[in-house]
């Protein structure tokens, strides 16, 4: 259909509209000029931008993370681009020290308004040093906003939120997303971080889930209805800000909840989400939280491999099962 | 491959006697705030750590000389010079390292973080090598900017070998970025002599030709010498000339941080370096242009009593409140991350 685009585009489009209304916008990573990008979700930039707000760099993830943190404090807003999330690793000082800790030390003297934006996640092949999901990384860090859109038009309207905050934020694009489609974002949207989005509406059970395991849910709250089970589908869109109240409302119509993620199960964010409602949402429960999670093990290769180790829709509904027959 | 001199003819401006008494004071203000964190620390009244600066204070002096009000500098947790040479007053350090709400950073930082972002000083930072590539970026932003601004990083010899140094080296060599790298080679990563890890000579200018960058090596004990290179570096980046590797030659007087006595040392090297203090160095220049003992002594005696009052100051000030603890993460003042 014409008038729907992919998560790939929407990923150029949320940044080329920003680029349009802001001048202090500007982009840096490796390949993502003339290239586009290697997954091409910087495609067209350079062609409407140019050399001067769209920057090659070396294979440097240091420099890049370091030098878009320097230009957002002197009057830029950077958009830096670590290709894959794996590579966090390389520069895991500035997402760890630097980045987020520089205002709170300098006692608030300096402000990064920054985007590191990153393919994440696993399901295609790529192994183990290409398919991580390491949200729960950047959520082990306080200071760091994160948004984890699952749609096109939340990868637009969260872009959108994410170049004008003030605060830096890490902005995880789902590889297992970039060629699904949706309808294109409106003139001017508009995703605040922070707010979670009801999927799908439903009265039995709920399912929390955030960027790729968003489908999963979806499907496997499909195949349920069949017997009967109605599921909610809860996309929290971004763990920092965490709309926890979007969340706790809704198991206090469900009483029952399942977190689908792609973190290990050791240190995954469904893990901060479970302790909140324990804390906060314990009288509303029926039944236990389930978790249903990436194995804590590397990512392997092979498809049947990494199935095993992946969330799946099969492993949602038997999740969905375990728990309405609690 | 060294600039040579014919290239900067012209371009740095002469220090003159008044300004070099000027600098002079400003260098003892620094010794002395440095001697007063070491007495306080002993005192119980600085906790944690610091990495004092006494016998650097010529390459910090010597630079800000050199510099404009709207540049930017980086340091490392060696910085109360930087952050004093820029314009922090020696109370608001103090202050901070007294763990006091009117510290530079409302006691947030501490010794290792000093930063005066109103001066365009942009921080201290603690991991080693981590503020180069920040300093790049800064002079990446003064570049699409189009605002003539020069951005400086401070590192010690021990940053050569790190990954950050060489990524930030190469890529504002690549984007021939306003930017200086001026590393204060104290002969010591730590407490291991640099020579024993390193396997050149000179560890920053060595490395400079490699990425096809011009370097000096600089007396960094001499203010006049370090302002005379930092002003034609500066010259050469406002020019479009791009990056330049200056290697201050120095020696700290404390040991690598409060709880080094630096007994690795040879006595010699140590005495052969205390007689190329850097304030011995300031006097004798400036006794050579006919500049009176007696002015000499006026301008220590003014840091001495700007020291001792701030020392006063930072003992007077209030402790933060444990409120503030939850406040500066976000830009809204705050620290909320769920509702």
């Amino acid at each position: 259909m014409a008038d729907l685009i992919t998560y790939r585009e929407a990923v150029a489009e949320g940044i080329a509209r920003e680029m349009r209304r802001d001048p202090a916008v500007v982009c840096l990573g490796e390949d993502i000029g003339a290239a586009g990008g290697v997954f091409k979700t910087a495609a067209g930039l350079f062609a409407e931008f140019g050399p001067e707000r769209v920057w090659d760099t070396p294979i440097s993830e240091q420099a890049i993370l370091g030098a878009a943190m320097g230009a957002a404090m002197t009057g830029m807003r950077p958009v830096a681009e670590i290709m894959f999330s794996d590579f966090f690793a390389c520069c895991w000082d500035y997402l760890a020290n630097e980045i987020p800790k520089v205002r709170y030390m300098t006692g608030g003297q300096v402000t990064v308004p920054l985007v590191v934006r990153t393919a994440n996640g696993g399901g295609l092949g790529f192994g183990a040093q290409h398919s991580q999901a390491v949200e729960n990384w950047a959520l082990a860090i306080p200071g760091l906003k994160i948004a984890a859109p699952a749609t096109p038009a939340d990868v637009v309207g969260m872009m959108a939120a994410a170049i004008r905050s003030d605060d830096p934020v890490v902005f995880f694009e789902h590889k297992g997303l970039f060629a699904s489609k949706g309808a294109p974002a409106p003139e001017g949207h508009v995703v605040p971080l922070g707010q979670a989005a009801v999927a799908r509406e439903g009265s039995d059970i709920t399912l929390v889930a955030l960027a790729a395991t968003v489908p999963l849910a979806m499907a496997a709250a499909e195949q349920v209805a069949a017997d009967g089970i109605s599921a909610e589908v809860i996309d929290l869109r971004s763990l920092i800000p965490l709309d926890m109240a979007t969340v706790l409302g809704s198991i206090a119509r469900t009483s029952r909840l399942v977190i689908v993620e792609e973190n290990p199960y050791q240190g995954g964010w469904g893990g901060t989400v479970a302790s909140i409602v324990a804390d906060d949402g314990f009288e509303s429960l029926d039944a236990p939280v389930q978790r249903v999670t990436a194995a804590c093990v590397p990512l392997p290769f092979a498809d049947v491999l990494e199935q095993a180790v992946i969330p799946t829709t099969d492993k949602v509904v038997a999740a969905i099962r375990r728990l309405t027959s609690y | 491959m060294t600039v040579r001199e014919e290239e900067n003819a012209g371009t740095a401006p002469a220090i003159g006697r008044d300004e070099l008494l000027t600098l002079y004071e400003q260098m003892e203000v620094i010794r002395r705030t440095e001697k007063a964190a070491h007495d306080l620390f002993l005192s119980g009244l600085v906790k944690g750590t610091t990495h004092l600066a006494a016998g650097h204070e010529a390459v910090a002096v010597g630079a800000s000389a050199a510099l404009q009000p709207g540049d930017y500098v980086f340091a490392t947790y060696r910085g109360h010079h930087h952050a004093i040479a820029r314009g922090a007053a020696p109370a608001e350090c103090l202050a901070e390292l007294m763990s006091k709400g009117t510290g530079l950073c409302k006691a947030k930082g501490g010794s290792m973080h000093l930063t005066k972002a109103s001066a365009g000083m942009l921080g201290s930072y603690a991991i080693v090598g981590a503020h180069l590539p920040m300093a790049v970026g800064a002079a990446w932003s003064a570049k699409l900017r189009d605002s003539g601004e020069v951005a400086v990083a401070f590192f010690g010899d021990g940053a050569t070998n790190i990954g950050a140094f060489h990524e930030a080296l190469n890529l504002a060599a690549i984007w021939s970025l306003p930017v200086l790298f001026v590393c204060e080679n104290n002969l010591y990563m730590e407490y291991t002599p640099i020579g024993a890890v390193t396997p050149v000579g000179r560890p920053a200018a060595d490395r400079a030709p490699a990425y096809g960058l011009p370097a000096e090596v600089v007396d960094g004990n001499d203010v006049v010498l370090v302002a005379e290179a930092v002003a034609r570096a500066a010259a050469r980046a406002r020019a479009g000339a791009g990056p330049t590797v200056l290697e201050t030659l120095t020696y700290r007087h404390f040991g690598h941080s409060r709880t080094d006595p630096a007994k690795y040392r040879p006595a010699e090297e140590l005495q052969q370096w205390l007689q190329r203090d850097p304030l011995n160095l300031a006097r004798q220049r400036l006794t050579s242009a006919g500049v009176p003992e007696a002015a000499l002594t006026a301008a220590a005696d003014r840091a001495a009593a700007v020291v001792a009052a701030a020392v006063e100051e930072a003992k007077a000030a209030p402790p933060p409140d444990p409120e503030d603890a939850f406040t500066d993460m976000w830009a809204d003042g705050g620290s909320a991350w769920r509702t």
